[in-house]
């Protein structure tokens, strides 16, 4: 379908994007769009999308280059903001609040959503700085605290056992899928709801995806989980619900089997069958 | 491709690369030439040539600071030229590089953080940006005539310079301000000042520029503000090119007359400056002075002048590629 029907509330409803294994037992919204279209200047880059992201899963976001889905996003954080001609219309909230409020506190909307970009970027500082540095901003911790919080954030990133004995080390001299599951321990670190990952392995090689993909699936448990992904197999293996997006348009979203095994729209199928993309 | 065609190829590439090796060591050795030449005539007045001559009969070097002619440094500079020293303007340099690095460092990289961080691409800030750039290239005597009006005079407005200046501060402290502030230390500084600020402010821009932009966007995105982005992400990553620039332009401070000698400097002068308020010289302006008189013995005071502003310039021009290889290489 290319685009559900506006529900009453953020309450349990049942939709597209949910996975059929809970599917009895339908997961409350996190984010919502409905009617939502993005510009940049005079081009119009999505096109009254209306999507409904569930609590607590992985939900896909597919679409060849240019097709809007990073755009996307990139409003559920705001970090559009940086960018001076980018404007909104309609809506999107997170736990049914207005996202695209003009006085919404950005500091505390980013804390409660935290992102992963596509290449792995730490901060030029240690291991342990690079974690504690968003919780370092948004409250005064103990230094156990500290530690704890880092230690935590840091398993929870299944990079511990790789990093304890070097924690004062430089995050530069980790490999590239190391970093990269750094960055997502320091996203997880200021305690966000939802983690929002933008192609977060496409700089990878097949070994540390094949770990973030395990990462992401033990994560979804504790996160909404939005990944923008150019890999048709990767969001077959670590989503439950998948959008595809297609020249700024919601085509088509539904459980990930369904996406991808029965279609309903020809561009879907095309699509992910790789005809095209 | 035909042998011939190869050979001709073969040989232009030959000519191309020989060209090259004589314009690189036609610059080498006009360098050499004019270190030697300068080395040459200022030797003697920094070396004890009697403490030489006793090392060459003995055969045995003794401690090296008993070579140097440490009265070349502590004395004035004076009528006779075996009794004149550099004390006064090395003092002065010292004291007008500190002041106008105090003064043009936070100015500078404030300026260049605006810019590059906060400023909207508007058209009012591009053309900042761009005007910055041209007064990059403004000649430095244009400055000192800034420096005289703005700074030394004052625009007239608290009276003339030479007489009864309006005292801020105690009448007997060597910190006290006096309005206009006169041929001061502090005259002198803000004038360099105003000739390095565009160097600080380009190089500074352009090591901002090099941090990447992911850096930024993940500090952002942690829920860090604009500010706690810049100051504790792309500042400490940008501090190796900021810190290469700014020495950079303190060494062009340091070999910097023509602005001093418009603000109107002494020639000769017998006091150490012991304030901002202090009168002071400069070292290039003392071998200006000293290669202008017609005794060939000034001329060799001037020349072992030289080696000493060499020797400072370089020193920190060394100091700028170490501290750049070690903060891009260093593990934090």
């Amino acid at each position: 379908m290319s685009a559900t029907e506006p529900k009453p509330g953020p309450a349990a409803t049942p939709k597209p994007a949910t996975s059929p294994r809970v599917a009895e037992d339908a997961p409350p919204v996190s984010i919502r769009a409905e009617a939502f279209s993005g510009w940049y200047g005079s081009f119009q880059a999505l096109h009254s999308i209306t999507l409904d992201i569930p609590r607590h899963r992985v939900t896909a976001l597919i679409g060849p280059s240019g097709c809007g889905k990073s755009t996307f996003l990139r409003w559920i954080n705001r970090m559009n903001d940086m960018i001076p001609s980018a404007r909104a219309a309609g809506t999107l909230t997170l736990d049914s609040e207005d996202l695209l409020d003009r006085g919404h506190d950005l500091v505390e909307l980013r804390r409660r959503v935290g992102m992963v970009f596509q290449k792995p970027n730490p901060f030029p500082k240690s291991i342990y700085d690079n974690v504690a540095f968003g919780p370092r901003l948004h409250r005064q911790m103990t230094r156990s605290e500290l530690d704890d919080l880092v230690e935590r954030s840091l398993r929870a990133a299944s990079l511990w056992d790789e990093v304890k004995d070097r924690l004062q080390a430089s995050a530069l001299g980790l490999s590239g899928g190391q970093q990269q599951r750094l960055c997502i321990a320091r996203a997880i670190a200021v305690g966000p709801e939802v983690l929002l990952m933008d192609e977060p392995c496409s700089a990878l090689d097949p070994r540390s995806t094949a770990g973030i993909e395990t990462l992401i699936r033990d994560l979804r448990t504790q996160f909404t989980i939005v990944i923008v992904t150019h890999n048709m197999q990767q969001a077959a293996r670590v989503s439950d619900g998948t959008a595809f997006f297609y020249e700024g348009r919601l085509v088509e979203s539904g459980p990930t089997d369904r996406i991808f095994t029965n279609p309903r729209e020809k561009r879907t199928e095309d699509y992910v069958t790789g005809r095209f993309g | 491709m035909t042998a011939a065609l190869r050979t001709r190829r073969l040989l232009q590439d030959r000519l191309f690369l020989s060209t090259c090796l004589v314009l690189t060591s036609l610059s080498l050795v006009v360098l050499c030439l004019l270190l030697s030449s300068v080395i040459s005539q200022g030797w003697r007045g920094l070396i004890d040539v009697e403490a030489l001559r006793a090392v060459f009969a003995e055969g045995r070097i003794g401690r090296i600071p008993d070579l140097v002619r440490w009265n070349f440094f502590s004395e004035y500079a004076s009528r006779k030229p075996l009794r004149a020293g550099i004390r006064a303007p090395l003092l002065g340099t010292i004291w007008v590089c500190a002041t106008c690095m105090l003064l043009s460092l936070p100015l500078g990289v404030g300026t260049a953080i605006y810019l590059e961080e906060f400023a909207a691409r508007s058209r009012l800030n591009r053309f900042i940006a761009l005007n910055v750039r041209n007064l990059a290239g403004v000649p430095s005597i244009v400055y000192g005539i800034i420096g005289l009006t703005a700074f030394v005079r004052m625009f007239g407005i608290f009276g003339d310079v030479d007489r009864d200046p309006i005292r801020i501060g105690p009448a007997d402290s060597d910190f006290s301000l006096t309005l206009p502030i006169g041929h001061s230390v502090l005259a002198g500084g803000l004038t360099l000042m105003l000739v390095i600020l565009p160097i600080i402010i380009i190089s500074t821009q352009e090591a901002l520029r090099a941090v990447p932009r992911g850096l930024r966007q993940s500090s952002l995105a942690l829920g860090a503000t604009l500010w706690q982005t810049t100051w504790k992400v792309t500042l400490p990553t940008a501090l190796p090119g900021i810190m290469t620039g700014s020495i950079l332009a303190l060494s062009r401070a340091i070999g910097e007359a023509a602005p001093l000698l418009v603000v109107g400097i002494p020639v000769f002068i017998a006091c150490d400056p012991e304030g901002p308020m202090s009168p002071f010289t400069v070292l290039p302006f003392q071998i200006f002075n000293w290669a202008g008189r017609p005794q060939p013995a000034f001329h060799a005071l001037a020349a072992s002048a030289i080696i000493v502003l060499l020797a400072a310039l370089l020193s920190f021009n060394a100091l700028a590629i170490y501290l750049r290889h070690r903060l891009q290489t260093r593990t934090p």
